[in-house]
């Protein structure tokens, strides 16, 4: 059970621990959220279960071998790469002062607003044969033909390294950002003091310390890398989640699809358990609760330059390719925006996103109390299994959503019918919840993930104490937990509002009718070849996507000026 | 803690906003309530002309994966009238779910052709498309060529197409399956594989941009596209992809091509039965299958409606008279096929 040790619990020896009053609630109200979030997951694996699979043989004989070395491939590019750059990054913009620090340290948060997909089609786009980077390689060579020169090919597996990581290193440069806030610059401070350098810093502090939120950030990036699907396909990287779509669309086998699906999660699950075994003897908490604050070394000459460019290199590939792409598509498109639909789709992806990503972080915060304040492993097991869905392929996932929410929907129903004639209908499955609800099950990781990490690094002394003086678990709480985990509530807000801004496949799925996203808007175009139609809106999606990073960015910044 | 407030401010206003919309949502429900994987661009202009002429709303949810499962998960609530999709395979599984119902219409069944409709009368095409070579006008020469020959070394590093397990290659390797037999089948596979000139990616107008690209000579794709890119004022630069192929209408050993189609079916539990009814026959007649078939640049399935200038430029197909159902039938062996020559690997060299 040591894999699943909660973190950030308040470890008591077991011989004077007690629930204490009113713990009780907060436990049960625990145990129902992660229900609630394990639920669609439980559908799938009773629809595994409840079918055999023709395919097995074939699938083992042919591609599932390429298509797991291919994933494990991914996985460890993306890990790489996202690891690496997330932070990086976040130190650099954490420890140190040097030209255009405050821009990028907001601005490393854009690429998250692009969508993997849409980032795939705008790398493809700028980097093929007729866009500007081989143009201009022509016209200064005076080459003809694509078969006179070598060029990279961006569709290939480094290409979907490289996009992906692109777009999904933010995840670990957030919630890192976050612990060398909250933590870091103590810790940095004593060393520096003992007189260690600030490379000795990184290595033999800031890193082991932020290890937890790195691990955290990789995760999540790679759940999205191995859910997806509509970059993999694009650029013809034939990844699990591509065999998982073959398997049940090409051969109609759903059970085959969910039992890869859920073979996949196996081993993701074990990667994750490892990971934590691996450092369940380190835990690092606050003495004291410290306001959060950036570093003030200030870099210069070629160190500065460096430090600038290592910020702007991934802003320049994850966000601004993918912007200019797209700027450039829909300047010729802007009578779109006359469009009304648009605008409801506007409307829409705001409200989903807003309820969304509200429900999800509230909730996620009451799943990390309520671990924090009883230390029940079993709830800890629970949430663990149960946020590890978001590596589901969102339309197999949505299935799972589906399944039981229409078959509780038909369940009220006939009892209305037979009991009042009155038909309920499809009052769940049917409308605006059943959206809501897949995005609180998707993203559930993200929101506990920040919020778990964020917990951690509150040290638990200051619960007894509040507890000690007197203070209810509520009041302990608002009054002392709330204030302190702030920049992890607002990374998780942040996360979650973005995710569910661009969310595609299970909004696809669950809609009612006439009901477009700004997503599921672009989608409709560029499944029909037509890409750049949608441009207008991809572009309203990276924008709704940087509202609530700037707004957020400037709360946390203002707050680490004051102090 | 001003932000939060701001935060919950937002959330309040966006569940108002989200009931409101969701509430108007449910209330657009109209008198036939259609599911589609067509998009919907594609098919608004036809309900409108069905609205306009009979006074009867349409609401649409486009759902490209998945759409079986949920209507057999909504079950007897469920909403959906009709269904429309592209693809036999589609059409097929629809049917093999279970969530269709056969239609007996006199007007259905003189309005389509018997090969366009399934046996049981569970789902009618109302366009076809043909799935052709696209060749480099520059660097082929050649104006006929059969399916077979696409395998010929000759064309070694010459190849270009979407993945294998795209739906329109998979319809057509299962057609191939029914005129030659499964080992013929992927023996052409495996050869179609050792001429490819990159590995499959990218939808079928990416292939066009290749040979305008130099990459490859050949490729498959479906016709429409190139009535989209010829006619895509937006992208100009895709009148030169266009313009750069031409479009050779190849064949089996019967001299025909291979189509797919796009149909529609009345779902098991349709609350609104006359109506969706009423709409299928509207889409099978004169009006709408000139407007619809337009709208794609694809083929009416009703006989004797003429195609737009554009398509007949593609040159006189003649399609395939091979039976839908048989394509549908071995789809599953076909994907499977794909896997096993390991065509979406690429070139093996």
């Amino acid at each position: 059970m040591s894999a699943v040790r909660p973190v950030g619990t308040l470890r008591i020896p077991a011989r004077i621990r007690r629930r204490g009053k009113g713990d009780g609630g907060y436990l049960a109200t625990a145990f129902a959220l992660a229900a609630l979030v394990a639920m669609p997951f439980v559908a799938l694996v009773w629809l595994a279960l409840s079918g055999s699979s023709s395919n097995w043989s074939h699938l083992a004989t042919t591609i599932l071998p390429e298509a797991s070395i291919v994933t494990a491939q991914l996985m460890l590019g993306v890990a790489l790469v996202t690891g690496t750059v997330g932070a990086v990054t976040a130190w650099l913009v954490a420890s140190f002062e040097f030209p255009g620090r405050r821009f990028f340290s907001w601005a490393l948060v854009l690429p998250l607003a692009v969508p993997t997909y849409i980032a795939a089609y705008c790398f493809v786009e700028f980097l093929h044969f007729a866009g500007p980077v081989q143009s201009a390689i022509r016209a200064v060579f005076g080459y003809k033909s694509s078969r006179d020169y070598w060029f990279p090919e961006i569709r290939s597996l480094p290409g979907a390294v490289l996009i992906l990581s692109s777009v999904l290193y933010p995840y670990v440069y957030l919630t890192v950002r976050m612990v060398f806030l909250m933590q870091g610059r103590k810790a940095a401070e004593v060393a520096r003091t003992l007189g260690a350098s600030q490379a000795a810093i990184f290595a033999k502090i800031l890193l082991p310390l932020a290890r937890p939120a790195i691990a955290v950030g990789v995760t999540l990036a790679l759940m999205e890398a191995v859910n997806d699907i509509g970059a993999v396909e694009f650029l013809g990287v034939r990844t699990l989640t591509f065999a998982i779509y073959s398997t049940w669309l090409n051969r109609g086998d759903l059970y085959g699809a969910t039992q890869i699906a859920l073979l996949m999660l196996a081993v993701i699950l074990v990667l994750v358990a490892v990971e934590r075994l691996a450092r369940r003897r380190q835990r690092f908490t606050l003495g004291r609760a410290d306001r959060p604050q950036p570093g003030s070394e200030r870099l210069t000459g070629g160190k500065a330059a460096l430090a600038s460019l290592a910020c702007a290199m991934p802003i320049i590939l994850g966000f601004a390719i993918p912007f200019l792409v797209l700027g450039d598509y829909a300047v010729r498109r802007l009578d779109q925006l006359a469009d009304p639909q648009l605008w409801r789709a506007l409307r829409h992806t705001v409200a989903l996103a807003s309820i969304t990503s509200l429900a999800t972080v509230l909730a996620g915060f009451m799943l990390a109390y309520g671990v924090r304040l009883t230390g029940s492993r079993r709830l800890v097991l629970m949430t663990r299994l149960a946020v590890i869905g978001y590596a589901v392929p969102g339309t197999v996932l949505a299935i799972g959503i589906l399944i039981p929410l229409a078959g509780l929907d038909n369940f009220v129903d006939a009892h209305m019918r037979a009991g009042f004639d009155v038909s309920t209908g499809l009052v769940l499955s049917g409308s605006g919840f059943a959206i809501v609800y897949a995005g609180f099950v998707r993203f559930m990781a993200m929101g506990h993930g920040s919020l778990e990490s964020g917990f951690a690094k509150v040290s638990p002394h200051l619960d007894m104490a509040s507890r000690t003086l007197g203070r209810t678990p509520g009041a302990t709480l608002l009054e002392v937990l709330l204030p302190l985990m702030r920049p992890a509530l607002l990374t998780a807000f942040l996360l979650v509002f973005v995710e569910a801004s661009k969310e595609l496949s299970a909004t696809i799925l669950l809609r009612p009718f006439d009901f477009e996203t700004l997503a599921t808007f672009v989608y409709a175009q560029t499944s029909r070849s037509a890409f750049e139609d949608g441009a207008v809106a991809a572009l309203l999606i990276v924008l709704v996507g940087i509202l609530p990073v700037a707004i957020l960015n400037r709360s946390i910044l203002a707050e680490t000026t004051r102090s | 803690m001003t932000t939060m407030r701001t935060a919950i401010n937002t959330a309040i206003c966006s569940i108002a906003m989200l009931g409101s919309s969701v509430v108007s949502g449910a209330a657009l429900a109209a008198d036939v309530n259609i599911y589609t994987s067509r998009q919907p661009d594609l098919i608004q202009p036809v309900l409108d002309a069905f609205t306009k002429e009979t006074g009867l709303s349409t609401a649409t949810i486009f759902i490209d994966k998945g759409l079986e499962e949920r209507i057999k998960a909504e079950g007897a609530n469920s909403p959906a009238d009709l269904i429309m999709t592209v693809d036999i395979g589609r059409l097929d599984a629809a049917k093999q779910a279970g969530v269709v119902q056969p239609v007996t219409s006199d007007v259905l069944e003189n309005n389509i052709p018997q090969r366009f409709r399934d046996g049981d009368e569970e789902w009618f095409a109302l366009t076809s498309r043909a799935r052709v070579v696209y060749a480099s006008r520059e660097r082929v020469d050649i104006d006929a060529i059969s399916y077979k020959d696409l395998a010929d070394p000759k064309w070694k590093g010459r190849l270009c197409t979407r993945s294998g397990q795209h739906q329109y290659n998979i319809a057509l390797i299962a057609a191939y399956i029914a005129h030659h037999g499964e080992d013929a089948a992927r023996e052409w596979v495996a050869g179609l594989r050792d001429n490819l000139a990159r590995r499959p990616e990218g939808g079928d107008r990416d292939q066009a941009k290749a040979i305008y690209a130099g990459e490859c000579d050949i490729a498959l794709g479906n016709t429409y596209y190139v009535g989209k890119m010829a006619t895509d004022e937006k992208e100009p630069e895709q009148k030169e992809w266009a313009a750069a192929i031409k479009v050779i209408m190849p064949t089996f050993d019967n001299g025909l091509t291979h189509v797919n189609i796009s149909g529609v079916s009345l779902a098991s539990n349709a609350p609104h039965k006359d109506n969706a009814i009423k709409l299928m026959e509207f889409l099978s007649s004169d009006e709408a299958q000139k407007i619809y078939a337009e709208l794609n640049y694809e083929y009416p399935v009703e006989p004797g409606i003429e195609t737009s200038e554009l398509v007949q430029s593609f040159g006189e197909l003649k399609p395939d008279t091979l039976g839908l159902d048989e394509i549908a039938r071995h789809r599953a062996k076909a994907s499977e096929i794909v896997d096993e020559v390991n065509y979406d690997g690429g070139p093996q060299s």
